[in-house]
């Protein structure tokens, strides 16, 4: 699955995870903790972004 | 204005090429500030006059102020279709990049006149605050570059910081900052009836505090300890305690009391500048029990055109918190923001005086609530007083 900030449409993409962010590939959005913002722009929660078709 | 602003976007729309980005050439003007230790070298030379080692200062506090006055407003916006052509036109960036090059030139020639020049006390602690204000100055090319994607901006970014030792802003700007924006729970965001001098201690711990908090948790994530060396204020925070050491074995310990002299001017001024930029405004909670987003209504703007030259558009903040990873030459002018009566450079020297700054603010930010103090972001050791004044209770 893959999720986009609606704001500055950064993408989270569960196969590659963000491992900076402390997500290694393949972490599921599921454990993406509630409170992590996008960490592109800082204004977005988890719970806003959208999933991405295809 | 308006209808003029209109027909000129309408007109561009038809035809993106034929748009002209006024300001252009102007953003090479940004880079006045890190030349100032040679441009004072270069006056106190022709007139023989040590008082031009403080020339900093004087362009930031005297000439910009005015310059603001006298050129007035620009609240013209880049046409909306022009927007993502403007953000990939590389030679901006340039702009930003040169600056940080010239600001490591200047820092050692600074050194250098402060251990060989031959300057007296005064001049070097005139140059000092010169080199505070390119420092300050420096922190907001940073804050440029570490909204970027790019790995090499971000690198850019804490290069730039490591003069002030204030590595850690790029974490907490970007990931503190800018979710809690105008809530109490923001350090960098000042509430009503808080003074400048009340502040500045609260934004300068609390940011460490939080900038610290927050990596701590990226690095847990990641199965990492704090203290390693994955983590990004430790590690731009050695730049600053190698670069300092650097300075100091080549030009010996004279030079150390006026380097970190001018990191504690530099990262003073940006926190004045944190200071005015939301200044008692506050994000409604919603029923929920989360904040609103954050609107244009948050941020304190100015179309100061001087100013905005010198600090890459910040003070056209609304759309720079609406729109974070946006460049600065294609940040916009938002009409229901509210408006500093000057720019950033003038508003600071208000701020510095308290009872000042309330008298020029309080009643701005008043009306920005129709009246309604309990709109506003107020400081709790005060609370009882600004309530008394401005009728809160109602």
């Amino acid at each position: 699955m893959t999720l986009r900030c609606p704001g500055c449409g950064y993408v989270y993409d569960e196969q590659e995870g963000h491992p900076r962010e402390g997500f290694p590939a393949g972490t599921p959005w599921s454990e993406v903790p509630d409170d992590w913002h996008c960490p592109d722009c800082g204004i977005y929660d988890k719970v806003d972004f959208e999933p991405v078709d295809g | 204005m308006e209808a003029a602003t209109h027909a000129h976007a309408v007109e561009s729309e038809l035809n993106p090429a034929t748009w002209r980005d006024p300001k252009r050439y102007a953003w090479l003007l940004g880079l006045i500030v890190p030349l100032l230790p040679f441009i004072a070298a270069g006056l106190v030379a022709l007139t023989g006059l040590g008082v031009f080692w403080f020339y900093g200062p004087f362009l930031v506090f005297v000439i910009f102020p005015l310059l603001d006055l006298a050129i007035g407003m620009d609240a013209e916006n880049p046409p909306d279709s022009i927007i993502k052509w403007l953000e990939q036109d590389r030679y901006y960036r340039w702009c930003t990049y040169a600056f940080i090059p010239l600001q490591y030139a200047g820092l050692v020639f600074a050194c250098w006149l402060w251990a060989d020049g031959g300057l007296s006390t005064v001049d070097s602690i005139g140059l000092a605050v010169t080199m505070g204000m390119v420092s300050g100055i420096a922190i907001n090319t940073a804050h440029e570059l570490g909204h970027k994607r790019a790995d090499l901006e971000r690198w850019l970014s804490k290069v730039a910081l490591a003069q002030s030792g204030y590595g850690h802003f790029f974490i907490e700007h970007n990931r503190g900052h800018h979710v809690r924006v105008a809530t109490p729970e923001d350090p960098a965001s000042a509430r009503l009836g808080e003074g400048f001098w009340a502040f500045l201690p609260r934004t300068v711990a609390g940011s460490v505090r939080s900038a610290w908090g927050l990596e701590r948790a990226r690095l847990e994530r990641g199965g990492h300890s704090a203290r390693s060396v994955h983590n990004d204020i430790l590690q731009a925070w050695a730049m600053t305690v190698v670069l300092f050491a650097v300075l100091t074995a080549v030009f010996g310990p004279v030079v150390l009391p006026y380097l970190i002299f001018q990191a504690v001017l530099g990262f003073s001024l940006l926190e004045v500048v944190n200071y005015l930029e939301h200044y008692g405004l506050l994000r409604q909670k919603r029923e929920d029990g989360r904040y609103e987003r954050c609107r244009p209504a948050h941020s304190w703007n100015s179309n100061n055109v001087a100013s905005n030259v010198l600090l890459y558009h910040l003070q056209r903040h609304s759309d720079h918190h609406a729109n974070p990873t946006r460049r600065y030459q294609a940040l916009r002018h938002v009409e229901e923001a509210p408006q500093l009566p000057t720019g950033y450079a003038g508003m600071i020297l208000v701020a510095v005086v308290p009872p000042l700054w309330r008298r020029v603010m309080d009643h701005r930010l008043l009306d920005h609530y129709g009246g309604e103090v309990g709109r506003a972001n107020v400081e709790p050791r005060t609370e009882r007083r600004i309530l008394a004044q401005y009728g809160g209770a109602a």
